[in-house]
């Protein structure tokens, strides 16, 4: 487009616009109080409310970055980033074409994804045996 | 609509571990997919099923066990948009799995067999499989002349019956298919009617839209052979999960239309703000779908997003409703003509509608006009 800076967008990004920004925010401080009571887990599917151009950005702008950042390769990738606030997790995952497919708030010490799957570990212990058989 | 919430459709005792038998499960490990990145699955899984995430250890316990169906889809009056919607699913990791774990016997859209040999196919599928496949349908079934739509010399109505005999459950994909769709539309020149105003034996579970939205598709299809039966169902056989909420409900525009304020043009100050587009003739409090939170396009936007009222696609009739950009509180034809035709003898108003709607048509035909959308919504 040659005057690209002229193009007017039609949707206005205003304060609060669904209403639903503060009460998810307030979801996940009472979520915190549940890890911190009972040792619960909360996930929010944010795929599943009504959120208006640029709400979603304000929820993740406010939950902020905390210490740790991981990226799994799992069908296509996944991220995993705990937020400002400890206990608080973002874990979106991404397709093949790095499209978002689902993005989660996991209020928890560690998301389930990150942990090494029993199953995983059974697989591996049969692997590295029959590796170290063939090559002794 | 029965309610089969209870019973479990999918019989999958005594079967050998070949072929088509073998579990989600063991599919998903001889690919040397891993437990975690079937976890993601399972999320991506719930989330495209409206499902709580604490589904999700359900979700994974029940798929691992799940037996591969045969699936046999079947095409009539369509477009082809609905398998349009479902091959250019955005969540290609997820779907791909899905559709490499179905047995899709039949589809004579994407299948390569043509003829006689797709026909065989098709009757191998049902033989093999009696009363466990599921049958997918799209396009409504043309009753007035049944050469308006055949597939190998068979009437989509002897198509429909004889295959639907051994489905376990049938999902009418599509407005066609579910409630007639545009070939329905006044005057119905086909004598097109739904899936479901022909079968009345079997559970069959409506997927409308025009077309509908691809993980809607694929979180049904998931959601049976996840549980083995299928979803809870509205009035209309719709699941719940995807088509219990209006468009208006759920719309992030509805504050506005709380507070009064409406784009009157598409180009007027109330548009550029991105007011409610009720007055431009948004179909959306009238309109159950999952548009304003599944969106289209990789999840991009969807129509109100862009500016564009909601027609209403997954309603029956919609093509009927009077405009597109008539507001819900316009009266939906000239009334005054409408009252003539009733009281020269026609039972009902809507006879009478169908009459006018009739004769424009016929006046179209005899001026040898294309009858246009000018020409309806006059």
């Amino acid at each position: 487009m040659s005057n690209s800076t002229s193009v007017q967008f039609n949707i206005q990004v205003g304060d609060d616009l669904t209403h639903n920004v503060k009460p998810l925010l307030n979801e996940i401080k009472h979520g915190l109080d549940n890890l911190i009571e009972t040792g619960r887990t909360t996930i929010i599917d944010l795929r599943s409310l009504p959120l208006a151009p640029g709400e979603e950005e304000k929820i993740l702008n406010t939950l902020g970055q905390g210490e740790v950042q991981a990226q799994l390769n799992a069908l296509g990738l996944s991220e995993v980033t705990e937020t400002q606030y400890a206990g608080v997790w973002i874990v979106t995952h991404y397709n093949d074409e790095q499209h978002i497919i689902s993005r989660f708030i996991e209020v928890t010490t560690m998301p389930e994804i990150l942990c090494s799957q029993t199953e995983d570990v059974m697989e591996a212990y049969s692997r590295l045996t029959l590796d170290l058989a063939d090559n002794p | 609509m029965t309610n089969n919430k209870d019973k479990t459709l999918l019989d999958n005792s005594g079967v050998d571990k070949t072929g088509v038998d073998k579990t989600l499960g063991e599919v998903l490990r001889s690919q040397g997919v891993s437990r975690r990145s079937f976890l993601k699955f399972c999320a991506a899984t719930a989330s495209m099923m409206a499902m709580s995430p604490a589904m999700i250890p359900k979700i994974a316990h029940a798929l691992e066990s799940a037996r591969r169906p045969s699936v046999i889809w079947l095409s009539f009056q369509e477009c082809t948009g609905c398998t349009e919607s479902l091959t250019r699913a955005h969540t290609a990791t997820i779907e791909s799995l899905i559709f490499d774990f179905i047995s899709l016997d039949y589809h004579h859209t994407l299948q390569a067999a043509a003829g006689h040999a797709a026909e065989e196919a098709r009757e191998a599928a049902m033989k093999e499989n009696d009363g466990k496949y599921l049958l997918v349908v799209d396009g409504s079934i043309p009753m007035d002349n049944p050469g308006y739509s055949t597939i190998a010399g068979i009437s989509n109505y002897d198509m429909l019956m004889e295959t639907a005999k051994g489905a376990a459950a049938i999902i009418a994909v599509g407005t066609c298919a579910t409630y007639g769709g545009i070939p329905h539309a006044d005057p119905n020149p086909t004598g097109a009617v739904s899936v479901g105003d022909l079968i009345k034996d079997k559970p069959i579970i409506n997927v409308p839209g025009c077309p509908p939205i691809p993980v809607v598709i694929t979180g049904v299809l998931m959601h049976f052979l996840t549980f083995g039966t299928i979803p809870e169902l509205d009035h209309i056989g719709r699941p719940k999960v995807f088509y219990g909420q209006s468009i208006h409900d759920r719309c992030y525009r509805r504050p506005f239309y709380d507070k009064g304020l409406f784009a009157e043009t598409f180009d007027d100050e109330g548009a550029k703000k991105g007011w409610c587009l009720y007055k431009l003739g948004c179909k959306g409090p009238t309109t159950y779908n999952a548009c304003a939170t599944t969106k289209w396009n990789d999840g991009t936007s969807w129509p109100i997003e862009a500016g564009h009222p909601c027609l209403g696609c997954s309603e029956p009739d919609f093509w009927d409703g009077g405009g597109f950009y008539k507001s819900l509180s316009m009266p939906t034809e000239n009334i005054t003509q409408t009252a003539i035709y009733t009281v020269a003898g026609a039972a009902a108003a809507g006879v009478a509608l169908g009459a006018m709607n009739k004769n424009k048509k016929s006046s179209a035909v005899a001026a040898h006009n294309k009858t246009t959308i000018d020409d309806l919504e006059k």
